[in-house]
């Protein structure tokens, strides 16, 4: 494994009879990089997430998470990543600590830690008060800020973030991003997908996918001066108007 | 949802810009005669939502924000039932759906169930208009959509204006304002304000600045300890920031910056957008809330 590289991806593809979901992609994340995916709906993010996450394996290509062979080690890399998404997260029947105490229990963390670790956790969020109340009773963005905590609970090396703030208010969604940014900085890859474009413009480095490929990839700054736009969502219009228009 | 007050006037475009839970949804079901308000009344078209049920219900076309068309009918289908259901028919109407069925006329032999999302979209919105309501309702359509396929819709919602159509639309981009006649910004069951897009602008207190350094991720902590700073929020490639004074001390600002190690320092004066007017006024709501 090259030592840096928290996911190394070679020419990978996965198709669907006569369709290719995903064409020949190939990028690099760095530790630490908040690395955002971005491209239209049905782009195929949502497949090649699914392949790098161990869950569906690729029609050709090679790949790395974590140092581990995604058709060979996807048992390893599953319990070397966190992942959450808008659509499921959390059980809404469990309270917080339940949640917590099931997810780090799944990834094998030891009771004592998971104890130390969770008081901490809920400290911090402010949810202490809230600990023993069913999840679906909170509103959304404390249940997503508390979701991206599990998700990292058992320090991943990758984190997959798969939407994390569709439809969470302004004041909360730029919370969650701090979140992301100290996540980060202890030396996590954050790999997450948005339709914010103002999101984009927080990611270290982007790729705009388009009809299975990646067409764009690179910081926002290098983008912008590429596509000479002065905003993401402007490069994002010229990268994915044609998808759109067929 | 709690002392809602509007009025939208015929044939505008009117916006309900909230995050999810702000009370959208709720509001949306009472105005199409879905859900029993607690108190106060609501009329659409003149006619009361609770007492005129029935005949208001032919008047308006509404949109769900979860897919709810018959999956296993074909596209053509599921648009001659809702003709049917109306007394219409699809040829009497055509005209109004045309820009927008004409993109899905060649898969009209699909089931609605085997559509891509965009597609379904379009369905849902030709099945809502196929009537010819006075008022259409559209609740979050454009959620969890890209930004490409989120202004082609808005492009099809502008020609739907041009037939005198009055658009009720809610949507949790706050980016989506400017394509808007009118807005209510809404957070907690309550309405932050109601006004243009360019007067929910002008109500912006004070002066807005754009500010970034060469460390971005520390730049928001340390703004945040800085003594006069109001408010700090993570803005695309800048923070946006505002001071307690009226006139920023830009000097005593870039000093301090330099004295925690920022490097190239930038910091200009910018209009605020919507989200900053939200963000601002979502601030108001923790403390005291003012009434329009």
């Amino acid at each position: 494994m090259f030592n840096s590289h928290s996911i190394e991806v070679r020419k990978l593809t996965k198709k669907f009879g006569s369709f290719t979901a995903v064409n020949e992609i190939s990028f690099d994340t760095e530790k630490g990089e908040i690395f955002g995916f971005l491209g239209a709906n049905g782009a195929g993010k949502s497949t090649a997430i699914k392949m790098l996450c161990g869950l569906w394996t690729p029609t050709s290509g090679e790949a790395k998470v974590a140092g581990f062979d995604i058709y060979k080690e996807n048992e390893k890399i599953k319990r070397r990543i966190g992942y959450m998404s808008q659509k499921f997260s959390l059980y809404q029947d469990l309270t917080a600590r339940e949640n917590i105490r099931f997810y780090a229990g799944i990834y094998g963390m030891p009771d004592t830690k998971i104890k130390e670790k969770t008081e901490v956790l809920l400290d911090r969020l402010k949810l202490s008060e809230f600990a023993d109340v069913q999840i679906n009773s909170l509103p959304l963005g404390w249940k997503q800020k508390l979701a991206f905590s599990v998700a990292v609970f058992h320090e991943p090396e990758i984190v997959f973030l798969d939407e994390p703030t569709g439809g969470v208010d302004p004041v909360t969604r730029r919370d969650f991003w701090e979140m992301i940014y100290d996540t980060a900085k202890l030396g996590t890859t954050i790999f997450v997908t948005t339709h914010y474009m103002d999101e984009s413009e927080y990611c270290d480095r982007i790729s705009i996918m388009v009809d299975g490929r990646i067409e764009a990839l690179g910081s926002p700054i290098e983008l912008k001066e590429r596509y000479d736009s002065k905003t993401m969502d402007e490069v994002f219009v010229k990268l994915a108007r044609p998808a759109a228009i067929k | 949802m709690q002392h809602i007050n509007l009025e939208v006037d015929k044939g505008e475009i009117f916006g309900l810009i909230g995050p999810d839970g702000a009370g959208k949804t709720t509001l949306i079901r009472i105005l199409t005669t879905l859900l029993l308000p607690d108190s106060g009344t609501a009329q659409v078209m003149g006619m009361d939502v609770i007492k005129d049920y029935r005949p208001l219900r032919r008047l308006f076309g509404y949109m769900p924000g979860r897919f709810s068309l018959y999956e296993d009918l074909t596209v053509e289908e599921n648009l001659e039932l809702f003709a049917s259901i109306f007394g219409t028919t699809i040829q009497e109407n055509y005209y109004l759906i045309e820009d927008i069925y004409k993109q899905i006329e060649p898969f009209k032999t699909r089931r609605a169930g085997k559509l891509s999302g965009g597609m379904k979209q379009k369905l849902a919105l030709s099945c809502a208009m196929i009537h010819k309501p006075d008022v259409i309702f559209l609740d979050e359509p454009t959620t969890g959509v890209d930004p490409v396929s989120r202004r082609e819709f808005w492009y099809m919602l502008r020609k739907l204006k041009e037939h005198g159509i009055t658009i009720f639309v809610s949507t949790p981009y706050m980016d989506e304002a400017s394509q808007c006649d009118r807005i209510a910004l809404i957070q907690a069951g309550k309405i932050l304000s109601i006004d243009t897009p360019q007067g929910i602008v002008n109500q912006f207190e004070g002066d807005l600045y754009a500010v970034i350094t060469n460390k971005k991720h520390q730049l928001v902590k340390d703004l945040r300890n800085y003594k006069n700073a109001k408010s700090v929020f993570l803005f695309g490639n800048y923070i946006h920031y505002s001071d307690k004074t009226i006139f920023l001390d830009k000097q005593g600002l870039t000093d301090y910056l330099k004295n925690l190690n920022h490097g190239e320092i930038e910091i200009r004066k910018v209009e605020p957008t919507i989200e900053d007017c939200f963000l601002a006024l979502m601030g108001n709501l923790t403390g005291e809330v003012t009434h329009v």
